[in-house]
């Protein structure tokens, strides 16, 4: 049997450029191979995925493997799958740490089972056990109600990791390392899905994931009119509307606007969540937030468990109120 | 058609934050006082079957794996309008990972033999992980697709609307595959008194490991290839400060006052 050996990050790749992810990925690798004394090495996949290997270097790899085809253009699952089944035989890693991204929950799980193991989706924290050197595995479970450590049982030990929730290194420009190509040879018959088309529903404004304020709604806004006096709120501000799951799925809001666990998972300097019960659910798109402060008629909402400033009242007549004060504070 | 759905049975994810707890000596989960109900995701899933079987026609079967499962709440999907009830009801499933029970649920859709479309929820609202469809898709060989907003069959494949974060793909995949289904396919239907009737009469069948010609050594705990070493409830310290006043406005006036004091504005 292959020896397993150093932790590898798959730096995804989208419109020719690294995610975020990654170099957060990269971040958290660096430090579990220091403390295993081995190697880190990213792998890219896409097309054009060569030229971002230098850049991977310098958020902390010790080498990069590129697997660059045009037929990885648009991302199918199913050839991404075949691509990574290869390159983890080839460089047969004890770690494989990927992102909980679009592509990352439907290929995480798919090459998992390809390659035999499961994977742990979703990790907030990574370690190593002092004692057995192998990967804890501490994710969200019950929709944030509780956090789970899990171990694999085989190698590659694998996981996702939450967006936001690693801290990526500066880059180093000066770092060096080893690049190694690899061929995709890819199958016609690899590739079941056909992608007919990708639909971006554009939001006019600052984009949520963008904004240090985000004003959010839930189900207590009542109606798509309601989340006017958000949108004026967000305007002043320089922020963005955001919703729990039932504005959206009551097309109140595009969907797109969601925050939470099946949603957007934010970190805004300010997160006002306005008549939102605050389920774990949605809390875990909006706790990393600085500051969240919550309107609610309910005291016992739990929102107000995780707020720093609240008000307890009928929203339509505080946030009338309070945007008014607002307005008032910014132009003094 | 013929459409197997994969629904488990979970502690209510819906009730409040306060009351749910961990049992230190067990690593079980619980909300207190309030009775398990079928997974949410896995409703979402049922409803997506349905809306297919309107449009096609056949026949829904449903699977659910755990151990001393409730029969009022596994049997809710017929009571929506599918048509039979597999249970993977025994002991030796009790605590198992993805793996063994992507396993065990790929044995049993295996041995129904007919099958076009496998749909699961997109994740389940417990483990949060989102691999039982995914593991039954490479467990048998087919194609995949997850996170569906909608599903439409036509001849031999099925077009999906696939949800992104900035929007969605179209993506057209052939059948037989699984597909995971989220909440914006639609409000599941709710059962209807006719539909509750129908289901009081039908009996699940209930198959054991060697029924799906397992091993014992396959499933359960037996089965698992990643351990639980512990589980917790995080805790948060922040407290809350109120703004008061005499009346809604007041109070809200005095919160941009205190949001402006410190500094947050
Ligand atoms: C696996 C899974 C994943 C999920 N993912 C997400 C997710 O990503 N994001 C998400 O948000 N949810 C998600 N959910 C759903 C989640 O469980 C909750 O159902 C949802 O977050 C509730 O939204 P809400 O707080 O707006 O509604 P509710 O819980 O109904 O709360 C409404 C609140 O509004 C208050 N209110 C009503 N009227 C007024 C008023 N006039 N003035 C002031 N306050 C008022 C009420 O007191 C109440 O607290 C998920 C669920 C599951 C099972």
């Amino acid at each position: 049997m292959a020896e397993y050996k150093g932790i590898a990050v798959y730096c995804e790749v989208k419109d020719e450029k690294m995610l975020p992810i990654a170099a957060e990925g990269l971040g958290i690798g660096r430090k579990l191979a220091d403390e295993l004394g081995q190697e880190l090495a990213a792998v890219l996949v896409g097309s054009n995925a060569g030229n971002l290997a230098q850049q991977a270097i310098a958020h902390g790899a010790d080498r990069a493997y590129v697997v660059d085809d045009p037929l990885l253009k648009d991302c199918q699952t199913d050839a991404y799958v075949s691509v990574m089944e290869k390159v983890i035989g080839q460089i047969t890693p004890q770690v494989l740490i990927m992102g909980q991204t679009d592509s990352g929950r439907d290929l995480a799980p798919r090459l998992a089972f390809r390659l035999g193991v499961t994977v742990t989706m979703d990790c907030v924290d990574l370690a190593i056990d002092s004692e057995s050197k192998r990967l804890l595995q501490t994710k969200p479970v019950y929709g944030g109600n509780a956090q789970a450590v899990f171990t694999s049982e085989s190698n590659p030990q694998m996981v996702t990791i939450r967006t936001k929730a690693m801290t990526a290194l500066e880059p180093d420009a000066s770092r060096k390392g080893d690049i190694t190509s690899i061929a995709a040879d890819l199958q016609a018959s690899d590739i079941r899905t056909k992608i007919l088309d990708k639909v971006v529903e554009e939001v006019a404004g600052i984009k949520i994931e963008d904004a240090e304020v985000v004003v959010a709604g839930g189900r207590g806004i009542g109606s798509a009119e309601g989340f006017q006096q958000l949108e004026e709120l967000a305007k002043m501000l320089k922020g963005a509307v955001g919703a729990s799951r039932p504005p959206c799925d009551n097309g109140w809001l595009p969907d797109t606007l969601q925050v939470g666990l099946t949603g957007k998972i934010i970190a805004p300097e300010l997160y006002f969540a306005i008549a939102i019960s605050g389920s774990s659910q949605h809390m875990s798109g909006c706790s990393g937030s600085k500051t969240i402060i919550a309107i609610n008629k309910d005291a016992e909402a739990n929102i107000f468990r995780q707020a720093r400033f609240g008000v307890v009242g009928d929203w339509k007549k505080v946030l009338p109120a309070f945007n008014e004060k607002v307005k008032e504070l910014l132009a003094s | 058609m013929n459409i197997v759905v994969c629904v488990k049975q979970v502690i209510d994810p819906e009730s409040p934050p306060s009351i749910f707890k961990i049992d230190a000596a067990t690593n079980k989960a619980e909300m207190r006082g309030v009775p398990p109900v079928i997974d949410p995701y896995g409703e979402f899933a049922v409803e997506a079957a349905l809306k297919v079987k309107e449009a096609k026609g056949g026949k829904i079967t449903v699977i659910s794996l755990g151990v001393k499962l409730s029969r009022e709440v596994v049997k809710k999907p017929l009571a929506m309008g599918a048509d039979e009830l597999i249970l993977l009801d025994d002991e030796a499933y009790v605590r198992g990972d993805s793996w063994s029970t992507a396993t065990a649920l790929a044995a049993a859709i295996q041995k129904i033999g007919e099958y076009d479309l496998i749909l699961c929820g997109r994740e389940a609202s417990d483990t949060n992980a989102g691999q039982t469809g995914p593991g039954i898709a490479e467990i048998l060989g087919l194609p995949c697709v997850t996170i569906a907003r909608k599903i439409d069959v036509t001849d031999g494949s099925a077009r999906i609307e696939r949800v992104t974060s900035d929007g969605y793909d179209v993506i057209e995949v052939p059948i037989p595959a699984v597909i995971t289904v989220s909440n914006e396919i639609g409000e599941p239907r709710y059962p209807t008194i006719k539909g509750i009737m129908t289901a009081k009469k039908i009996e699940p069948v209930i198959w054991k490991p060697a029924d799906i010609s397992l091993d014992a050594s396959k499933v359960g705990t037996a089965g698992q290839r990643t351990r639980l070493k512990k589980l917790f409830q995080p805790v948060y310290e922040g407290k809350c400060e109120f703004a008061e006043g005499d009346s809604a406005e007041e109070a809200a006036a005095n919160l941009a006052l205190k949001l402006r004091e410190s500094k947050i504005l």
